[in-house]
């Protein structure tokens, strides 16, 4: 068995027994990172600083010294700012630029050990659900080479997916981590908004981005959140909610958990195959001895809209230091995805626009919070599909921007209410990953956890 | 015709950091881009993080002004491009202002609306240099991030000596809630009036800004100077066009800077990085006790309590130190028998230094100088005599009439006997030998 295949806490076991060293981990994703170029998962690989890290890792353990993710390899979307490295955001835009300061999440990470071993494609400034809207070229579906892996955290997904990193950060605005974790087979959260810090994190759309991650499984979620998520000061939309014990739900199974299956994400437009796939996992999880329960999420049809509203006119907003004048290059630089939403954005924020598109959508939002509200007073999570269909070929749906908008229906909803999802991997349909998605209330990650360990139990 | 005028003021509030970060907000001076971080230099991924005694502040003046504080207030983005804006847009408050409808007495009586009182952010500066022979545009984002205050009055304004008594008014307010220096010449409390002229009463539909009034002294010629340059348009028979002009110092007149054909879409949103204020109603009663004596109170108290002059009063309350000191003074002088008036004298009069003299010392020293060397009559009628023979127009001019003379005596009797004498003693008895 390869070193890069284990999980992170079989890789921490191997490395305090000594059964193999971190140096040795680190060679293993790079070799891996080379083996598999083609898939275009790196912006920018870190081989050099992190061999070094390795090898003092690797003095650390000597000296017994235990921290949650000593000497192992991660890797960070591109839009994480890391001191002294090389942060694009998949745009050309930043092509040269090169952070004075560490995000509060890459922070973190290094002081409990992690090592960084290289920042992944993504499509430019995190606008995109294939991957394609990157700069850089896009991504490839490591299952499948002609597929995309979704976006916009597809190099994340595919460095975890190929294992060429044991974990992977990403960012979830409207579901770019849970739609490429269900298209490359592996475990995506969305925290709840505010959970997980956003400070050095080149912002998409501030009132919905959730920073999350990519793991091999359900464990590895757990541990990640737990070492992510807590206050920061320079992060003021974050309440001072203490972090759990997420590990303590990890063996609590699902009985008598009340899970939710909205009729509106198993209507028209969902491919019946994964229909089929997702009921069939319910099914699984109620032999287990949870309750499953029909809802209804009534507003669920105005979602899309409501989002392609608030994003842009936020994105438009947040892309306008991007002046060329201090730091990167020029506006002309911006592609053509980028243009469209800060467009999009300024007209909807406009005079005479702003109460009919901005105010409205708000207002919508606040309905389709209060749908999950009301839902989640009869049931503990809700079950869905993660994308109405597989993963589609490259080039498949780049000339049209409103096809590749209505990949994210099933996502929207919960950074418009602010509520966590894991994507968790259900199996293959056409040799393509399909995952499902388990949402909860805000701050209830742990039940998600609880959920997707009882779901990977079943499949063992 | 009558002008209109209404007035923005913004003022800048000397908190220790800045509004959104903790660089220190004191940069007045200081080496270009030595107070910043990736907050106020607006690089990606910055995040603010809002100055909790700033907001206070801005509360406080609002109230200090009348005005009432929503229970619900939040911070919008204002959108607009310029080099010096390090985000492309200014964090400011559109729609949900902390305070609102509040308003100012005037010394003439008139009251001025206050519209509102926001918080915003200010922008870094712009230098204009030739450097190696090129003509070059350096940004120092020292400024960039410190809290301003933005003061908004109603169109209540028809002349400009009333615009400089509220400002003045305004100015006093801040330092005394020691929120702001609010000097003019330092930038630390800038102008920004808009002038137009009714010929019907009603408000006109336009209206001129004008910008660059960097001291009080520019106050009223620039303000008078527009009124008359649109007066004059208009009796012409020609409608002033709606522009931002500059007051131009050395030209003694306003020039147009920017012509506005309409008012500037920002594309205002709610800042989604900053969660909305809701204010609950004790923490509004701790702000408004946390107010001291305003101008006003103080300028009563000090006539009715300590029965002063409306000039010694107006003077000693004019800045916040001056009358506190008074305050602590009269409070120490009462021990010693010292009537409020004679302690308003010392300090009008004698233009203490109110750092380096304590209140206590300034007693001793109106004590000391209140003391006379006690000399018996016999020897003072003697000297008297001597310093009438030496001067004998002393007494032919008191006979014409002039009383004046008798100081003169006075001083020269001192002089003779070289002590320090009660002066009413002294008179007296010159009086009498003079008779």
């Amino acid at each position: 068995m390869s070193l890069n295949t284990l999980s992170i806490k079989k890789a921490r076991e191997g490395l305090s027994k000594r059964q193999f060293s971190s140096v040795e981990l680190v060679r293993a994703c790079i070799s891996k990172i080379k083996e598999r170029k083609n898939l275009n998962a790196f912006i920018t690989v870190c081989e050099k600083e992190a061999l070094e890290k390795a090898r003092q890792s690797d003095k650390k353990i000597k000296d017994r010294i235990d921290l949650p993710l000593l000497g192992i390899p991660i890797s960070l979307k591109d839009i994480y700012l890391t001191k002294g490295i090389r942060t694009t955001a998949g745009s050309k835009v930043l092509d040269d630029y090169i952070p004075q300061y560490n995000a509060t999440v890459v922070k973190k990470l290094e002081d409990v050990g992690a090592i960084i071993i290289g920042k992944t494609n993504c499509d430019a400034w995190a606008h995109g659900s294939s991957g394609e809207n990157s700069d850089y070229g896009h991504t490839k579906n490591p299952w499948s080479e002609a597929h995309v892996p979704g976006g916009s955290s597809s190099g994340s997904a595919v460095s975890v997916a190929a294992k060429m990193s044991f974990a992977s950060m990403g960012s979830d605005t409207g579901g770019s981590i849970r739609l490429p974790a269900s298209f490359c087979d592996v475990v995506g959260l969305k925290p709840t908004y505010g959970r997980v810090s956003r400070y050095g994190i080149v912002a998409m759309a501030s009132s919905l981005d959730s920073i999350g991650h990519f793991t091999k499984n359900t464990d590895d979620s757990a541990l990640m959140l737990s070492v992510t998520a807590g206050k920061d000061l320079n992060d003021s939309t974050m309440p001072s909610k203490n972090v759990e014990s997420y590990e303590s739900y990890l063996r609590r199974g699902v009985k008598g958990v009340k899970i939710g299956i909205p009729k509106e994400y198993f209507a028209l437009g969902l491919d019946k195959r994964i229909k089929d796939n997702v009921i069939k996992s319910v099914k699984s999880l109620e032999k287990e001895g949870a309750k499953i329960e029909s809802i209804s999420l009534p507003n669920t049809e105005y979602a899309t809209a409501c989002y392609y509203i608030i994003q842009p006119a936020e994105v438009s907003s947040n892309l306008a230091r991007y002046d060329g004048i201090r730091y990167g290059s020029a506006r002309q630089n911006f592609g053509d995805e980028a243009k469209r939403r800060i467009m999009l954005g300024t007209y909807v924020l406009s005079s005479g626009y702003y109460d009919a598109y901005y105010k409205r959508a708000m207002q919508v939002r606040t309905l389709i919070k209060k749908d999950f509200d009301e839902a989640f007073k009869k049931v503990d999570v809700i079950i869905t599909p993660v994308s109405p269909t597989l993963a589609w070929k490259l080039g498949e749906k780049t000339s049209d921007p409103l096809l590749m908008y209505l990949s994210d229906i099933y996502t929207v909803t919960a950074n418009l209410a602010g509520i966590p999802g894991l994507s968790v991997p259900i199996g293959f349909i056409d040799d393509l990953p399909v995952g499902m998605q388990i949402l909860g209330p805000q701050f209830s990650e742990g039940k998600l956890f609880q959920v997707g360990k009882a779901w990977e139990n079943i499949n063992l | 015709m009558k002008p209109v005028i209404g007035l923005e003021v913004h003022v800048e509030l000397k908190t220790k950091s800045k509004m959104f970060c903790r660089c220190s907000a004191d940069y007045f001076g200081k080496k270009p881009n030595t107070h910043t971080c990736p907050v106020c230099l607006g690089l990606p991924g910055a995040l603010p993080v809002p100055n909790k005694k700033a907001i206070e502040w801005c509360v406080m003046l609002g109230m200090a002004l009348n005005c009432d504080i929503p229970q619900f207030s939040k911070f919008d983005r204002k959108n607009y491009f310029y080099p010096d804006l390090a985000k492309g847009y200014q964090i400011s408050q559109y729609d949900e202002p902390f305070c609102l409808k509040g308003s100012i007495k005037l010394d003439s009586g008139k009251k001025i609306g206050i519209t509102r009182v926001h918080m915003e952010e200010d922008t870094g500066k712009l230098i204009h240099e030739t450097t190696e022979g090129e003509d070059v545009t350096l940004i120092d984002f020292n400024r960039s991030g410190v809290p301003l205050v933005e003061i908004v009055t109603d169109p209540d304004f028809d002349n400009a000596k009333n615009v400089l008594d509220y400002l003045k008014k305004l100015q006093q307010i801040a330092r005394y809630l020691n929120i702001s220096n609010a000097d003019m010449e330092k930038g630390d409390m800038r102008l920004e009036p808009n002038i137009s002229i009714s010929t019907n009463g009603e408000l006109p539909d336009y209206k001129v800004e004008v910008k660059n009034i960097n001291s009080f002294r520019f106050v009223e010629k620039s303000i008078e100077y527009e009124i008359e340059r649109q007066t004059n348009l208009i009796k012409e028979s020609v409608k002033p066009t709606q522009e931002t002009r500059g007051w131009n110092q050395a030209k003694q007149k306003t020039v147009t800077q920017r012509i506005k054909e309409e008012s500037s879409d920002y594309r205002y949103f709610p800042e989604p990085d900053i969660p909305p204020i809701r204010w609950t109603k004790s923490q509004i009663s701790n702000l408004k006790s946390q107010i001291g004596e305003l101008p006003e109170e103080k300028l009563k108290k000090f006539k009715e309590n300590y029965k002063l002059s409306d000039y010694d009063a107006e003077i000693l309350t004019r800045e916040v130190i001056q009358a506190d000191y008074f305050e602590e003074t009269v409070i120490l002088g009462k021990k010693y028998g010292l009537t409020p008036k004679q302690i308003a004298n010392a300090i009008i009069n004698r233009r203490v230094d109110l750092e380096k003299i304590l209140p206590a010392k300034l007693i001793e020293m109106i004590i000391s100088a209140g003391k006379t060397d006690k000399v018996n009559d016999e020897t003072l009628r003697k000297v008297i005599k001597e310093v009438l023979e030496d001067n004998p127009k002393i007494a032919q001019d008191y006979k014409k009439g002039k009383n004046s003379v008798i100081q003169f005596a006075i001083g020269q009797v001192m002089y003779i006997i070289r002590k320090k004498i009660d002066t009413e003693i002294l008179r007296k008895l010159i009086m009498e030998e003079l008779k």
